[in-house]
């Protein structure tokens, strides 16, 4: 604005001046947006990259307070193998995850289809008594529960986990619902009027277009079973073959090594499969969560 | 004529569908609901049940660490929420200013908050440990002499904070999303109208990503008061104790200090066996998500009422 007012030598080179400016300002933007975001970065990041240094440390380097190792233990790792029963963790805690997932999906995809298509009485009410599941903390309920699977004999196993993802779990309900209100209507109308019943609408129309919803739900589900260590902490702790590797790897350090080094590598361990799972589902993922946001 | 008879149809058979998940809700909803509420007035410890009327809810009244468990939880509610959902914001809104690398970062920053849980924890007891730990080595060499964190009661706590903001990249991926979704136009008429970057954000960002930034705060709030794992495990591994069968523990290591509601109740009603006054501790926490709960359910309503 000024700058027309003092009139310029010519108004080329005023335009030229101005935009030389504004390029200096983007880059400087640019410039200074990517070193806040990498500095944020490497704060994201250095954990594990501490993790990683120090798991491979020697024992006796994991004393100090040097952070670089001075030699790469790549047989730590072994190491955790043959000092902790892990592979008997990770035998139970693929058993939860996955026969868990499959007992979830098998059992909210039908009522997830039943409050996203049909219209009855009560659709609304059941919608919010699922939300309201979702956000109950599990300690509320959990001693008359608990009380179930102890008259069942059934304390110090993994089935009182597993088992009740057979009769739906809010959460997936929760987000398989949001996903099928996203599939137009049409399509089922379509089905209807072609005389499908319910279930073969579902499993042929709606199951195929809902694909990527029950990806997410299903690796959501996986990982939450993976991560779980409320339930086999409550259920499973109290029997030594029914560990979980989140039970076994908070008892690691006090139980199989006082030392930091074998921790780090356990914990490596733990974190390893998740970590390569996400980077081949990345999409599935950050797109389940942006569901999980908000929209009605 | 026939809409009816129709909906009625309908009806019936989406009660079919729903049939699984009713029953789920009676047996891990309703039924234990109520039945915390029966036992809250009986002396339960697995064995024998003895009414004692109010005894649990008067012992409960003066019982020091209840009280306690419930300030932390209240102090993580407090701190550790807005900490979470600001950083988040911060972290989003950095992330829709780049001009390249948008996925990278993304991924960059979203992956912590799938670590498990336990990994996550154990690490960070590791990392902000005094004597060998990275954080306090890092802070040695600028000149600040670092906390004792998970040893130390004033600094346990933010501890857990920091874990927390570490794992929040899932509400990040969200507020990302609802930043993206804010029409680009409102931007550039305000630029017009000559609005600075801070105007903008107050008078449009702020206004259409409320309802999403509404509901990842009552969300976090709701999961809070549920705060039980990074607690317990932090508490232990600086602790040096195990989850072995037949180990005695008292959670809230250092100096009750990570005591949370969730972690009282747990020990009360499955360690100590006190399964009567452990539902008093269950009702107080159901209360408190309750009243969050609802608030939660009257956006729904909102969403459902403008989506139709």
């Amino acid at each position: 604005m000024t700058a027309t007012l003092v009139a310029p030598p010519s108004r080329a080179a005023g335009r030229r001046a101005r935009a030389r400016n504004g390029r200096t300002r983007r880059v400087l933007y640019w410039i200074a947006t990517h070193a806040a975001a990498l500095a944020l970065g490497i704060a994201f990041i250095g954990p594990l990259v501490f993790v990683l240094l120090t798991a491979v440390m020697s024992d006796n380097q994991t004393l100090t307070d040097e952070l670089w190792p001075h030699s790469w233990n790549w047989g730590n790792f072994g190491e955790v193998f043959a000092k902790s029963p892990i592979l008997l963790w990770l035998r139970n805690t693929m058993i939860y995850a996955l026969t868990g997932t499959l007992f979830t999906l098998v059992s909210s995809i039908p009522v997830a289809y039943a409050l996203a298509r049909f219209r009855f009485p009560g659709r609304r009410l059941a919608f919010l008594l699922v939300i309201t599941m979702m956000m109950l903390p599990p300690q509320v309920v959990a001693v008359p529960i608990y009380l179930i699977w102890a008259r069942l004999d059934l304390t110090g196993t993994l089935l009182p986990l597993i088992l009740p993802m057979l009769l739906g779990d809010a959460f997936s309900i929760f987000l398989l619902r949001q996903f099928l209100l996203s599939i137009p209507r049409e399509y089922t109308d379509a089905a209807r009027v072609d005389g499908c019943t319910d279930f073969r609408t579902l499993i042929r129309v709606i199951l195929p277009m809902a694909r990527p919803g029950i990806a997410a739900v299903a690796l959501f589900q996986f990982f939450y079973c993976w991560n779980d260590y409320y339930g086999p902490l409550l259920y499973a702790s109290t029997n030594l073959d029914s560990w979980t590797l989140s039970v076994g790897l908070a008892s690691f350090k006090a139980l199989h090594s006082v030392q930091w080094n074998l921790t780090m590598a356990a914990t490596l361990l733990v974190m390893a499969p998740v970590i390569i799972v996400f980077f081949f589902a990345q999409k599935v993922f950050i797109e389940g969560v942006t569901l999980t946001g908000v929209k009605g | 004529m026939a809409a009816v008879p129709l909906r009625r149809r309908e009806g019936f058979r989406a009660l079919l569908w729903l049939s699984p998940w009713l029953v789920g809700f009676g047996v891990f909803f309703a039924y234990p609901l109520l039945a915390t509420v029966y036992f809250s007035f009986f002396n339960y410890d697995l064995f024998s049940l003895k009414f004692n009327g109010l005894a649990n809810y008067r012992y409960f009244l003066q019982d020091e660490r209840a009280w306690l468990s419930i300030g932390n939880t209240a102090w993580l509610v407090v701190v550790m929420v807005p900490a979470q959902v600001l950083f988040a914001l911060g972290v989003a809104q950095l992330v829709t200013k780049l001009k390249s690398g948008v996925g990278f970062f993304r991924t960059l920053f979203y992956l912590p908050s799938l670590v498990p849980v336990t990994a996550g924890t154990v690490a960070f007891v590791f990392l902000l440990n005094p004597a060998t730990g990275p954080v306090n080595r890092i802070l040695a060499l600028a000149g600040i002499s670092g906390p004792d964190w998970f040893g130390d009661k004033d600094w346990s706590k933010p501890g857990l904070t920091l874990l927390a903001m570490w794992g929040v990249g899932n509400v990040m991926v969200i507020f990302l999303a609802a930043l993206l979704d804010v029409p680009k136009h409102l931007y550039e008429a305000a630029a017009i109208d000559g609005a600075g970057a801070w105007r903008q954000f107050r008078s449009i960002t702020l206004p259409t990503i409320r309802p999403v930034l509404m509901f990842s705060a009552v969300t976090g709030v709701i999961y809070t008061l549920q705060y039980f794992t990074q607690a317990m495990i932090a508490s232990r591994v600086a602790a040096g104790v195990t989850d072995a069968p037949g180990t005695s523990f008292v959670p809230g290591y250092p100096e009750m200090s990570t005591l949370t509601l969730p972690q009282w109740l747990f020990q009360t009603g499955f360690r100590d066996y006190a399964m009567g006054y452990a539902c008093v501790l269950a009702l107080v926490l159901f209360a408190a998500s309750m009243v969050f709960t609802l608030v939660l359910l009257r956006q729904f309503r909102g969403f459902e009422e403008v989506a139709e």
